[in-house]
């Protein structure tokens, strides 16, 4: 099948779909969905059709991004506008199915807003929720709109033209160039010019070169990686192909941990669709162009999201990060140059070819183009995914976005950027979503992962809580780190416990000094930024643990229940 | 060949994805029969072209492997910084509790085996624990007692094969 009929069938498809005999009823199945309970949703969904011996299609989407209103139920009637349903229960699905879907009568109470073009009465409008009204999707324009698991409803809309577009049209040089232009870069935390990284691999003229994925997100409070495989996962597979055309790549893999099942088998998944269609393997889609592609997984270790780490776990080993130099770009997954981009850098590059660099580069601040994806997670009103322009406020976007800290509690505190991107007071979070900016602030935007602590919080303890993240995921190569971090962690045991000493902020210090200078890569590195962040912000707490003995929130004495946290 | 010798042995050699390595074979096993006998080391070992300690090298570094057959359910609790400021901790005592366990580990009849994750990837549903590989969201106290309630009662996914 050439592209052009498959676009053709893949549109005969989707105007079924929408415009069919019968009603389309998606259900938000993403890690959020599930961990809301889609799974007794969906049952009862199927059961009352069948009650009611009315026929819908059921699928199961991604993340439409207001994960606090999961289980999401999104009822479209043939050709009307889509209506979706918030924190469905099986009782209230049973509800729905009765009115909406039998009656064709929606029920505007359990429903968090419309979709579409013509307005349903006694429903807002779903883009001017608070959490949709500031966004700008493109990495996330399918997500939670298609079923992940079904590749012509990607190309229904618009999947997979810029990979045709490019291997008919465009040199790899001319592609690169968009995405040079494009001033993408690398939102895995670094920051890097992906069109930079991109040259270093186009200049090799090894036969054997890799694009590698990394979907390896260990971030607590960070789940737009997850997110967007899960719930787009051909859009990702597109943007390594591209980037393997652009590099002259040969294999590709995109890298996981294992046990997230959703998100795993929608990769391995969307890879087999690809094949099937010509538009992975041999000669894609009738060019000169080959390309290979496959899901390696890991095991649990967060520091496999290291660049280097994570070619030794794809190679089989245990995922330690390597020496550098020699770069990945000469010497990388399996002695082969090799480039390695986060899933969201990736999940751009289908649009940026389709629409030119300069379009994207005139979305965003400053150097920060585009977009920034954010997972907003802690006791906020709206917690969720979105996708946002770059220069948004950073308190525009827990103010707003997010609708503010639940139980008309105060914010006292947001830790961006991962365990290692430190934490922010609330008096400094008037920053511009800007890698620059935050970096300027002493924070890191990183990947995108925003969580909010109210007034309750004890700094002491989240700070041990990170520290105790960060211990128990240390690789233990380097000795600074490993040893650095026990010493952190026996130390702000200590202060919890109100048994702190004099010095001891003086030692930590100490301690992490030696860890940025002694550790291979930025697990040990950044490793002390949480400390040094949360004693800038608020070292007064400190003081009155270690010098009066006392707690100012109170939350962090020795009632409260510390687990031991082991690692063999 | 018994039957555990044939479940690794397939488990090894039907892996989909075309590189084959240390690791994928061990997490292939792990997926198969939820542990890490000696035999599957032996046999990766041979698979793989590598001696018996480059594969213990590696099993033993990522903590999800286990080397005692699986208990019948497996609960695991997130405590990850999302989970930790929305009562994680208090999440996790009331679960040690109902078991009557002091921390990680198995139980002493084999019937539930507890881990702790560092993130279960359902940051906005804090705090999140994962029943048997369901995900489970927006946690509390009472909530996970009557999960591990409900656990110990019923049959699980392993119970043909508990130690």
């Amino acid at each position: 099948m050439n592209f052009a009929d498959l676009v053709a069938e893949a549109d005969r498809r989707w105007k079924s779909l929408t415009d069919g005999e019968t009603p389309w009823i998606r259900v938000g199945a993403a890690l959020c969905g599930k961990a809301a309970g889609c799974d007794a949703v969906l049952a009862a969904l199927e059961s009352s059709l069948q009650r009611h011996g009315v026929a819908a299609r059921i699928s199961e989407v991604g993340c439409l991004g207001p994960c606090f209103a999961e289980p999401l139920v999104d009822v479209q009637l043939p050709g009307g506008s889509r209506v979706i349903y918030r924190n469905v229960t099986p009782e209230s699905a049973e509800a729905i199915v009765a009115a909406h879907v039998v009656q064709g009568t929606p029920v505007p109470g359990l429903a968090l807003g419309y979709l579409g073009e013509s307005s349903i009465g006694g429903i807002p409008p779903l883009v001017e929720h608070p959490m949709k009204a500031r966004e700008t999707r493109i990495a996330l324009r399918n997500a939670g709109n298609i079923d992940p698991g079904d590749i012509y409803q990607y190309i229904a809309n618009g999947g997979y033209q810029a990979l045709n577009q490019s291997l008919t049209t465009m040199t790899a040089a001319e592609m690169l160039a968009q995405v040079n232009a494009s001033g993408l870069r690398g939102r895995g935390g670094a920051a890097f010019a992906t069109g930079t990284k991109w040259n270093f691999l186009a200049g090799s003229r090894e036969p054997v070169k890799y694009v590698l994925c990394n979907c390896e997100e260990g971030d607590p409070g960070a789940f737009n990686d997850k997110g967007i495989l899960e719930s787009d996962p051909h859009t990702v597979v597109e943007g390594i192909i591209l980037a393997g055309y652009a590099t002259g790549a040969s294999n590709g893999y995109i890298f996981i941990r294992h046990g997230h099942d959703g998100p795993v088998d929608r990769a391995r998944n969307a890879v087999r669709q690809a094949y099937e269609l010509g538009l992975l393997g041999q000669n894609i889609l009738g060019s000169d162009y080959s390309f290979d592609l496959e899901v390696a997984l890991t095991g649990d270790s967060y520091v496999s999201g290291e660049e280097t780490a994570l070619m030794e776990s794809i190679e089989g080993k245990r995922s330690m990060p390597r020496y550098r130099p020699p770069f990945p770009a000469q010497v990388g997954l399996f002695g082969q140059p090799t480039n390695i981009n986060n899933v969201k850098t990736l999940a751009y590059v289908p649009e940026i070819v389709a629409r030119g660099g300069a379009w994207f580069s005139s979305i965003g601040h400053g150097r920060s183009t585009g977009t920034a994806i954010l997972c907003l997670s802690g006791p906020l009103n709206y917690t969720g995914m979105v996708e946002v322009p770059m220069g948004l406020n950073l308190s525009e976007v827990l103010y707003e976005v997010a609708g503010g800290v639940r139980d008309g509690k105060n914010l006292k505190l947001v830790q961006t950027g991962g365990p290692l991107g430190g934490v922010l007071g609330v008096d400094n979070i008037d920053l511009a979503l800007d890698f620059e900016v935050f970096r300027d602030a002493g924070a890191i935007l990183g990947s995108g992962g925003i969580i909010a602590a109210d007034e309750d919080t004890c700094i002491v303890d989240l700070t041990r809580a990170l520290i105790a993240f960060c211990q128990y995921e240390s690789c233990g190569k380097c000795f600074p780190c490993r040893m650095g971090m026990s010493h952190l962690l026996e130390v702000l045991e200590r202060i919890c416990r109100l048994e702190g000493e004099c010095g001891d902020l003086e030692l930590m210090r100490s301690v992490g000094l030696n860890m940025q200078a002694g550790s291979l890569c930025g697990h040990g590195q950044l490793g002390f930024n949480p400390v040094s962040s949360a004693i800038k912000y608020f070292g007064p707490e400190f003081d009155a643990h270690i010098l009066e003995r006392r707690c100012p929130t109170g939350t962090c004495l020795g009632a409260k229940f510390s687990p031991k946290l082991t690692r063999r | 060949m018994d039957g555990l010798t044939q479940k690794i042995t397939a488990a090894i050699h039907n892996q989909l994805q075309p590189t084959v390595t240390v690791l994928s074979s061990l997490l292939a096993v792990e997926e198969a029969i939820g542990y890490i006998p000696k035999e599957a080391v032996e046999q990766v070992a041979g698979l793989t072209g590598n001696t018996i300690n480059d594969v213990w090298a590696v099993a033993s570094f990522y903590p999800n492997f286990r080397f005692l057959p699986p208990c019948e359910h497996q609960l695991e609790l997130c405590w990850g910084p999302s989970c930790h400021l929305l009562g994680a901790m208090q999440v996790i005592a009331a679960a040690l509790d109902q078991l009557g366990v002091e921390g990680e580990g198995d139980t002493a009849d084999g019937k539930l085996s507890l881990r702790y994750n560092t993130c279960l990837g359902a940051c906005a549903q804090a705090p999140v624990i994962s029943a048997d590989h369901h995900l489970m969201g927006r946690q509390s106290p009472d909530k996970v007692r009557a999960i591990v309630t409900t656990l110990l009662s019923s049959p699980g996914p392993h119970s043909q094969d508990v130690h």
